[in-house]
């Protein structure tokens, strides 16, 4: 690369003139971009490396895993997936069909159940109004530990253990202040203008709602979908309450039995069965980049 | 006009329409977080395996927390976990932060780099990875085996001493979430404050004490409050970690564990977790108590 050591060959010299009369600004305005984004880098590989290991460890044969810590598989061998995904009682598409059920139904009650309670919360006068907004704002704050075991208790008074009812149900009763949050901020955004104008022509609350908020709410509607997406296909402690017979077990779950099952005999299917479960994750970062950190800022900031 | 001159036609009316847009909320508060709530005071008071009736018993279940070795064991390790965890993970975003802001090549790229662990940490698959990277013939032992350092053989999660470290690591890792957070913080720092600094002669450290810090402490006040409440509540990991018994030798065994293990496991002390959830609203009120009082000695709200 000649253009490199022409720009790194006369610094030797040039040193000893910067010292006497202050480091010249350009060189050393690079300098510290180099060693700003060597430390960047290096961070970021650091905490990429664990991610991409087990990627390629899924590639790899049980023996080459330990042997070979190279990112790049000796030869590439989807045998791992093959046998993972027949390692359970079902096959791990099932899983991941459970998973994604309770994901879908997660997303359509979070942002049905939650933008209604934004509407009634910043567009409608009610009275307990502000007594309700403050218990939704500590809400927030409560560990769910305080509320679980009267919640399973019910579910399994009612006969719906086992059933993915009480993974879905409560989402549409608007219990994820998160969201309710969420979507407050962004309503209080949207000019009241609108609605006065809609008002003028005779529009209901309902039309208001549906015509002006929810159309203008569209991002924070997205917010919440990917989030719900997230933490929904990660959630592991509901689902392992709840679901117990292999027919209906999650990913997350399924993953976790056979991690026990195993303990260490076969990394490879285990691995890539682990890669397989992110991959939605992933997918939904990569499209949905822009809706999280809006997402983690409004909710972080304020 | 006045408000008391609105047709009252039009404010029943409001409220009318108000009380069905509710409806889910009011339906959620009642069944799945007031409702559940307050069951659960009663229920600490009783001895409840799920069958059968609860048998009241006072305050039985708050008097057994003060000799329960497991119980102590458990906030021990919670409390590590926690309070390494959550300031170092906010020190770390911080610091990325500012680097990250002034214009850095790549800006997107690195963002996304640092912010994606913090989406996968929850999930099953890298606790799963964690237990292989920091077990006995993990990756970790390989890349110390290049430095000299002889551990093979190992495992990191599986001795005592260490167990709880590789999962405060595991914190650490999702600093991206809060960095984000910061990042956003940082673009509402006023320019003017930076040039004023310079011309009074101060360098970048002392530009970084003295404008960059204490223009996010409400930032990072919330962010700690919000850190501590949540990391009080991990789960998942441990549980991933440790084959769902919190050990080697209850060294990973956090408090939602525990939890766990007394409403779900063998023993179904219903009555026992249900004291103990009420616990752990203490101790997490209590703490964001202290962050309050203490944040009028650090946080600096602009007016």
């Amino acid at each position: 690369m000649p253009t490199n050591t022409a720009t790194v060959s006369p610094n030797e010299d040039v040193i000893p003139v910067a010292e006497r009369h202050g480091m010249d600004p350009v060189l050393k305005r690079r300098i510290e971009a180099v060693v700003k984004h060597a430390i960047l880098l290096i961070v970021g590989f650091a905490m990429i490396f664990p991610l991409l290991w087990m990627v390629s460890s899924s590639l790899k044969d049980d023996a080459d895993i330990f042997r070979n810590i190279s990112l790049i598989p000796t030869d590439w061998d989807w045998a791992n997936y093959k046998e993972g995904w027949n390692a359970q009682s079902y096959p791990f598409g099932k899983y991941l069909l459970n998973s994604l059920i309770i994901t879908i139904g997660a997303i359509i009650g979070n942002m049905i159940s939650c933008s209604m309670a934004a509407y009634g919360f910043t567009r409608l006068k009610w009275r307990g109004q502000g007594i309700a907004f403050g218990y939704m704002l500590m809400t927030l704050m409560m560990p769910i530990y305080v509320m679980i075991i009267p919640q399973y208790i019910m579910w399994s008074k009612l006969g719906f253990l086992n059933t993915f009812v009480p993974l879905i149900l409560p989402k549409f009763l608007a219990t994820e202040p998160f969201f309710v949050f969420l979507m407050v901020q962004f309503f209080r955004g949207i000019p009241r203008s609108l609605d006065e104008a809609a008002k003028v022509d005779g529009a209901g609350p309902f039309r208001i709602y549906w015509q002006i908020l929810m159309p203008n709410a569209l991002p924070s509607l997205a917010t919440c979908g990917i989030f719900s997406f997230i933490w929904t296909w990660n959630d592991f402690f509901s689902q392992l309450l709840y679901l117990t017979k292999p027919q209906n077990l999650t990913v997350a779950v399924a993953l976790r039995n056979f991690a026990d099952a195993t303990s260490g005999t076969s990394w490879g299917p285990l691995f890539a069965m682990s890669t397989l479960s992110l991959v939605p994750v992933f997918i939904v970062f990569l499209f949905g980049q822009r809706y999280l950190i809006e997402g983690s800022v409004t909710s972080g900031l304020k | 006009m006045s408000v008391f001159k609105r047709a009252p036609i039009a404010v029943r009316r409001e409220e009318r329409a108000a009380h069905i847009f509710m409806l889910p909320w009011f339906l959620g508060v009642i069944f799945i977080t007031l409702g559940p709530m307050i069951v659960s005071i009663g229920l600490s008071m009783t001895k409840y395996r799920l069958i059968g009736k609860p048998r009241f018993i006072g305050l039985d279940n708050y008097v057994k927390m003060f000799s329960d070795a497991r119980l102590m064991q458990s906030l021990k390790v919670t409390f590590l976990y926690v309070i390494v965890g959550v300031p170092l993970a906010l020190a770390l975003a911080l610091l990325l932060a500012v680097v990250l802001n002034k214009g850095v090549r790549g800006l997107s790229f690195y963002r996304s780099v640092y912010y994606l662990p913090s989406l996968f940490a929850g999930s099953v698959a890298i606790g799963v990875l964690w237990r292989q990277v920091f077990g006995a013939e993990g990756i970790v032992n390989t890349i110390a085996g290049w430095f000299g350092i002889d551990s093979m053989g190992h495992s990191w999660v599986g001795d005592p001493k260490t167990a709880i470290w590789t999962l405060i690591l595991l914190h650490v890792w999702t600093f991206g979430s809060s960095m984000i957070i910061f990042l956003a913080g940082l673009r509402q720092v006023p320019q003017e404050l930076y040039e004023a600094s310079a011309l009074d002669g101060a360098n970048k450290w002392q530009q970084f004490c003295h404008v960059t810090v204490p223009v996010l402490t409400p930032i990072i006040f919330f962010n700690l409050v919000m850190g501590i409440i949540n990391s009080f509540q991990n789960f998942a990991q441990a549980f991933v970690v440790s084959g769902g018994t919190g050990g080697p030798t209850d060294s990973t065994l956090v408090y939602a564990l525990y939890v766990y293990q007394q409403a779900f496991g063998s023993t179904r002390n219903m009555g026992y977790a249900a004291a103990l959830g009420w616990l752990l609203v203490l101790i997490v009120g209590v703490l964001t108590g202290l962050n309050f009082l203490f944040s009028k000695k650090w946080v600096h709200y602009a007016d």
